[in-house]
């Protein structure tokens, strides 16, 4: 790491190491020794792309560690300026919000690249995978507006080409309309970075595209804030995808190649989301709050219609895409709440789509794989000759369905608590998504996994010792998340709250949605005894008062208190 | 000793762990074992505990441990942390002492199942699911436990899943909670956003000290009564239940009848404050959809022929008992009841399964009957259990019936008389259920109707190949007669021409006589002609005799078809009458006739002739046997004779916080009502006898008129998802397709239309606008790298 491009500013807390340009690096350098391995050599060109990616996960998995879990501050900063006239600064750093999304990016592309063959042109695959990486890593960091919009560009286009490239059925019409889908979201965007940047020019003392400069100063009037947050709000409502935005989504996820789907959902819908939290509620604030209503409607539309549609899904691995479009409306409802539970449970659900719905893809793409078919009337009774590939398929699918215990339900849960505190006739109807998805999943699961098994759906292998490694790393988080996400939610905790203070500290007369009131202190056993006691103590005051009243129907009860009362006093 | 309570949870997930890592390598009957004795453990954990709360004053009864934070986000915070009081821990004790004897029994109820370790893995998850959910110090732990158990009952209830009745079975019952689910999340946040805690620690003392205020009550309440009716089967949601019986009946026993499905009512005991503090509506809500829900399925228990559907039927009923006494702030009643339904409950299941299992998997009770002589062990057994179940004194269901019972008199006498009517309806279905099962004729020998259908068809189909050889005989006799005559006819004309050829012999002797010359040669020819008369004579006495011959082969023929048409016309007959011979409990008292086609019974038939009906091995008589001393004497838990004999009572109130009701009723009063209820109960067994035993009346009569009105339901509910219900998804979907995306694809196909006019190349500029921005980015990277070297160098 003696690269001088990627030396830490001096001074800036816990730097010592840039591991954050390193997470950039080293996939950039595996996709170029990918160029250097012949193309004939498939296993190598896999090995590298899989070490390079291992290298990156161990990397984030390393900065995990090292993250500082009681800071909401920005950490592993690397700030250079880069092109002082224009504004613009090779600014990195990670807090709460962005780390596990990091993390997460690290973690799903070695399994990606493990779980699945391309089949055909191996080199260009690894490569545009490996580039896409480099890309995925940099949009989390960067904190520079022009650098976050270069990173969100670039991931689509290797998208684009393993779509196109590699996909099936439609593949070049779906990579199209992807494309040119999120490209027409970007360019307003762009128009709003330099709106944004431009007008805060005279508070921020000069031209700069640093988001925490930008957000500090808040120097946009009202009407200037609302229109540029709409030209963010609409490029991540693409992305997200929000209803009615979303139809690339199903085509996209259908017939990109497996791994291209897993990094589509666990990775590139969480830009949007990533998106509306560090760019749209930080940077604009008050617009943000002005219009969550909206977001907060079109996000619960999106859990009852994309469930609604999954439904009647005939594809499994649109099936499964649709599923996307529910969990992410969960997501922005959560994130436009505006208070800690909604935002962290937003968060946590943003990895846990990623790691759930990923690791449906990588299930369904193996059982296409097996039976060259996803037509969900095709399969059935697969569990009777695949039982352990089932059992992986049945953990997943709870896990997404929101079973308590699993991943799926903590962000769920937060959400909607959350949600419950402020949107409270939204939180209504987006619980009822939680009834709809165990509709759509099971009754999927139903048909591909239970009845007779008959033709080639009776000798469908089983999940191998490979697969299973692959799989493995997905199915333990699923259980950990869900078990112990403490360690998670406590590191996310202080940059959320400090992302409320600041959306409290600029929209006015704005508190964090919450309860009405807090016991002042937990309630102990002792207090219960103390409840009791007081009960008791009451119904023998009443008791009193009727002296004599019907003494058949409580004397028992008296009886009773007496003996309480005693033990109270001695 | 409460520092235990940790471990009656753990002690069964620890099994699960266990049996997932090498339950296939354990296999029968080792893995069985080691969940039984998981459960074991935990029943011992209990106890412990159990014994270290009644060490502590009455008062001092709660017990609160945490062991990690669950789920902390700013202002709230859930640990996954245990609450042991008098009420969690009753429930721990009859669920892991009742889980231990299913357990024990499963053992040699799964017997031979290729997934035999599978099901003790679910069996272990389960119990410790249900503990959790018990012994849970919040409304999100109980929530775990919740969807757990739903989880586990998904999949035992799925678990013989290549058949798609089963499979669908668990899918109904998860989506059908989850409709339940949808007010207990609902109803946990309105807690929290009221109290700011969702431990009940918190909820209890909050509540008490008057800090919720009605209206947020009565909204938890009826938010939790939705998630309660779903969990406990009750109107609206009760439709799952009887499908549920698709799984294992240890399963059904287990699950559906002792320990998951009374979850709801333990959720609302739990939360008596808030009940407490609600507007008295909501509570009388519970009550009356717990009486009517009683009454219904009470009817629906009727009509049912499947042994075990009587039993889920009936507990449906029972359970709304149990919300009944909760909405009329009948606690204590409504766990005693609990306790003593989970007894005899478990034992109807456990024994309808030994039935099961001892009849080569039979489960109508219409090819039951006169089992006590093959299996002693369980019908004396299900005896007790129906004895309790029907309320008969001393046995256990009597009191804690009786309780509820006072109760609701209490409350309003119109829900006293629905739940007597139920009683009288349970006394009467469960005596029937006694009746078909184990008293009367053995009916399992006997044809079934498919049988004789199958065999009538089969005599039919040898009756019709008899008329084709008789016709078939028919036309060769007619042949044969045909043939005969004109053989005559042809020796006849040969006789005439011999006979001819004579005379013109005889004659031409006579004139050769004259003539000597051709005298010699007359001579001969008129020898010749004698000769040939006899010769003739001989074949016309030849042919009439094959005349006569063929005749009578006609007639025979022309016999043998009409015997074989008269065959075919009985037998044709008798198919008629058949299919509704046997199938009608009428029919109780005699076998079906199957007449003539004994031999032409198929071999399902046959082979049971050769099926020995046997007792169950001793791990399933085991259980049995104490469960039927469980349930003949759980009613001492809580006699009514003297306050000294409420021991439940006593024990549990601490956990009630004075919220529960107190009858005023009169002792007199008390006595009445119990007599009643004897007297209702008496008159209803004996009905049942007059009825099916001794064919008094035509059980039509009752049956028809007591048409599940349950049944209804769930069919209409059934057309409703397969109907509207699927429609309006599949017009979401449609929409979808036709409009979101048909507008996108609109716009670009205008798009790439513009696109095409204004470049030359066909390929999509989408891919050459691709490629721009990855060379624009190189270029920008070489920069960036550039500047940066630059500035550290210099």
């Amino acid at each position: 790491m003696t690269l001088p491009l990627f030396a830490a500013e001096a001074g800036v807390e816990s730097a010592s190491v840039p591991i954050l340009p390193a997470l950039i690096a080293v996939p950039l350098f595996t996709a170029l020794v990918l160029l250097l391995v012949p193309k004939h050599r498939v296993a190598e060109l896999k090995l590298v792309a899989l070490l390079g990616s291992s290298i990156t996960a161990a990397l984030s998995i390393w900065m995990l560690g090292a993250f500082d879990a009681d800071d909401g501050g920005l950490q592993f900063v690397t700030q250079r300026e880069w092109s002082a006239d224009l504004g613009l600064s090779w600014f990195l750093a990670v807090d709460g919000i962005s780390l596990f999304l990091v993390v997460l990016s690290g973690i799903l592309f070695p399994i990606a690249i493990l779980a699945t063959e391309p089949h055909h042109d191996h080199k260009p695959y690894y490569f545009w995978l490996m580039l896409l990486m480099t890309g995925s890593m940099g949009v989390f960091m960067a904190l520079d507006l022009l650098l976050f919009f270069l990173f969100f560009e670039i991931v689509l286009v290797p998208m684009y080409f393993l779509i196109g490239g590699w996909g099936h059925g439609r593949r070049i019409y779906a990579a199209l309309k992807f494309f040119l889908y999120t490209m027409a979201g970007s360019a307003l965007m762009l128009v709003g970075i330099v709106s944004v940047a431009f007008l805060s020019k005279d508070a921020t003392g000069g031209l700069t595209f640093d988001v925490i400069r930008l957000a500090e100063a808040q120097a946009l009037s009202d009407t200037a804030q609302t229109l540029v947050f709409l030209s963010f709000a609409l490029a991540f409502a693409v992305k997200v995808p929000l209803f009615p935005l979303h139809t690339w989504l199903p085509d996209a996820h259908t017939e990109a190649p497996t791994a291209g789907s897993v990094i589509l959902a666990g990775v590139m819908l969480k830009l949007g989301t990533y998106g509306y939290l560090r760019f749209g509620i930080y940077l604009f604030p008050n617009a943000a709050h002005d219009l969550a209503w909206i977001f907060m409607t079109l996000g619960v539309i999106g859990i009852v219609y994309g469930a609604a549609v999954a439904t009647m899904q005939r594809d499994l691995k649109r099936l499964v895409a649709y599923s996307s479009v529910a969990h992410l409306g969960f997501i922005v409802l959560g994130l436009f709440v505006l208070n800690t539970q909604g935002i962290q449970g937003a968060i946590l659900q943003m990895v846990s789509h990623g790691v759930s719905t990923g690791a449906l893809f990588i299930m369904v793409g193996w059982i296409y794989e097996r039976r060259h078919t996803r037509e969900i009337s095709a399969l059935g009774g697969l569990q009777k000759s695949a039982p352990v590939f089932a059992a992986a398929f049945t953990l997943i699918m709870l896990s997404s369905i929101g079973l308590p215990g699993l991943n799926g339900f903590v962000g769920e849960f937060l959400i909607l608590l959350g949600a419950f505190q402020g949107a409270r006739w939204w939180a209504v109807v987006a619980v009822s998504g939680v009834i709809l998805a165990a509709l759509y999943l099971l009754w999927a699961y139903q048909r591909v996994f239970h009845g007779p098994a008959e033709g080639e759906n009776a000798e469908m292998p089983e999940l191998r010792f490979s697969e299973g490694l692959a799989i493995l790393p997905l199915l333990f988080l699923i259980v950990f998340m869900g078990v112990y996400p403490k360690p998670i939610l406590d590191r996310m905790e202080p940059a959320v709250e400090r992302l409320v203070t600041h959306v409290e500290a600029n929209v006015n007369g704005f508190t964090e949605p919450g309860p009405e009131q807090f016991p002042s202190e937990p309630a102990t056993a002792e207090d219960l005894t103390h409840t009791l006691e007081e009960a008791e103590e009451r119904a023998e005051a009443e008791d009193h008062s009727e002296e004599n009243g019907d003494h058949s129907e409580d004397g028992d009860h008296s009886e009773e208190e007496g003996d309480h009362s005693e033990e109270g006093e001695g | 000793m409460l520092e235990a309570t940790w471990l009656i949870p753990a002690l069964p997930l620890a099994g699960f762990f266990m049996l997932v890592l090498m339950g296939r390598r354990l296999g029968e009957p080792l893995a069985g074992w080691l969940a039984t004795a998981m459960m074991g453990g935990s029943f011992l954990a209990t106890l412990a505990v159990f014994a270290g709360l009644v060490a502590e004053e009455e008062a001092d009864r709660f017990f609160l441990q945490t062991i990690f934070t669950w789920v902390p986000s700013g202002s709230f915070s859930v640990d996954v942390g245990f609450f042991a009081d008098p009420l969690s821990i009753t429930m721990c004790l009859f669920i892991t002492g009742v889980g231990t004897l299913i357990h024990l029994y499963s053992i040699g109820y799964m017997h031979g199942d290729k997934n035999f370790s599978k099901f003790f893995l679910y069996l272990n998850l389960f119990a410790a699911s249900m503990l959790v959910l018990v012994l849970g110090d919040n409304l999100l732990m109980t929530f775990l436990g919740w969807e757990g158990v739903g989880a586990c009952s998904y999949f035992l209830i799925s678990f013989w899943f290549d058949e798609e009745a089963n499979a669908s079975a668990g899918k109904k019952a998860f989506v059908t909670n989850r409709i339940g689910d949808f007010g207990y999340m609902l109803g946990m946040f309105l807690i929290f956003n009221a109290i700011g805690s969702i431990r009940y620690a918190d909820i209890i003392t909050e509540t008490q000290a008057g800090n919720l205020t009605a209206g947020v009550a009565t909204a938890a309440v009826l938010l939790f009564m939705l998630a309660a009716a779903g969990k406990s089967a009750q109107i609206p949601l009760f439709v799952w239940l009887p499908d549920a019986m698709a799984g294992p009946t240890p399963v059904s026993a287990l699950i559906h009848a002792a320990t998951m499905v009374t979850s709801g009512v333990y959720l609302l005991t739990r939360l008596n404050p808030v009940l407490a503090a609600a507007d008295p509506w909501a509570t009388d809500l519970i009550a009356w959809v717990g009486a009517i829900t009683a009454l219904v399925a009470a009817l629906a228990a009727l009509v049912q022929t499947d042994i075990k559907k009587v039993l889920a039927y009936s507990t449906v009923s029972q359970l709304g008992y149990l919300f009944l006494a909760v909405g009329v702030g009948g606690y204590v009643p409504a766990i005693f009841h609990m306790i003593t339904h989970a007894f005899f409950k478990a034992l109807l299941f456990l024994g309808s399964g030994s039935v099961i299992h001892g009849l080569h998997d039979e489960q109508d009770m219409r090819r039951m009957g006169g089992l006590t002589k093959l299996m002693p062990i369980t019908a004396g057994t299900f005896i007790i259990g129906w004895l309790a179940i029907a309320g008969v004194p001393p046995f256990s269901g009597f009191w804690s019936k009786d309780e509820i019972l006072l109760y609701a008199y209490d409350a309003n006498p119109i829900l006293w008389l629905i739940g007597l009517v139920t009683a009288l309806l349970t006394a009467f279905y469960m005596t029937r259920q006694v009746i078909l099962t184990f008293f009367g004729r053995i009916r399992f020998f006997d044809a079934h109707t498919d049988e004789i259908t199958a065999a009538f068809a089969g005599g039919v189909t040898s009756a019709a190949a008899d008329i084709e050889t008789a016709e078939a005989d028919l036309v060769k006799a007619n042949e044969a007669v045909e043939k005969a005559n004109a053989d005559v006819t042809k020796r006849t004309e040969a006789l005439a021409k011999a006979t001819t050829g004579l005379t013109d012999a005889t004659a031409a002797v006579a004139a050769s006589d004259e003539a000597d010359d051709g005298h010699a040669k007359i001579v001969k020819a008129f020898e010749k002609a004698e000769k040939a008369v006899p010769k003739a004579e001989g074949a016309i006495e030849k042919a009439n005799a094959g005349l006569v011959d063929a005749e009578a082969g006609v007639v025979d023929a022309e016999a043998s078809l009409v015997a074989a048409r008269e065959r075919i016309s009985v037998a044709k007959a008798e198919l008629a009458k058949a299919p509704s011979a046997p199938t009608h409990v009428t029919a109780l008292t005699e076998a079906p006739d199957i007449g003539d086609f004994a031999d032409a019974m198929p071999a399902s038939y046959r082979e049971r002739q050769e099926y020995h009906p046997h007792e169950s091995p001793w791990t399933m008589t085991l259980p049995l046997v104490v469960l039927a001393g469980l349930a003949a004497v759980g009613g001492g838990l809580n006699l009514p004779f003297t306050k000294d004999l409420h021991f439940l009572a006593h024990w549990i109130e601490p956990s009630l916080f004075l919220n529960e009701a107190h009858p005023s009723a009169s002792a007199s009063t008390k006595v009445v009502l119990a007599v009643i209820a004897i007297a209702v109960g008496v008159v209803a067994i004996a009905a049942a006898f007059a009825i099916y035993l001794r064919g008094k009346a035509d059980p039509k009569a009752i049956e028809k008129p007591a048409l599940a009105a349950a049944v209804a339901y769930d069919h209409g509910l059934a057309r409703f998802m397969g109907g509207p219900g699927r429609a309006s998804f599949d017009v979401a979907a449609w929409f979808d397709k036709t409009f979101v995306d048909g507008a996108v694809n609109g716009v670009g196909t205008v798009v790439t239309s513009v696109g095409r006019s204004l470049r030359a190349t066909q390929t999509g500029f989408a891919r050459q606008y691709a490629l721009g921005i990855t060379l624009g980015v190189a270029a920008v990277g070489i920069y960036l790298l550039f500047k940066f070297g630059i500035e550290v160098s210099s």
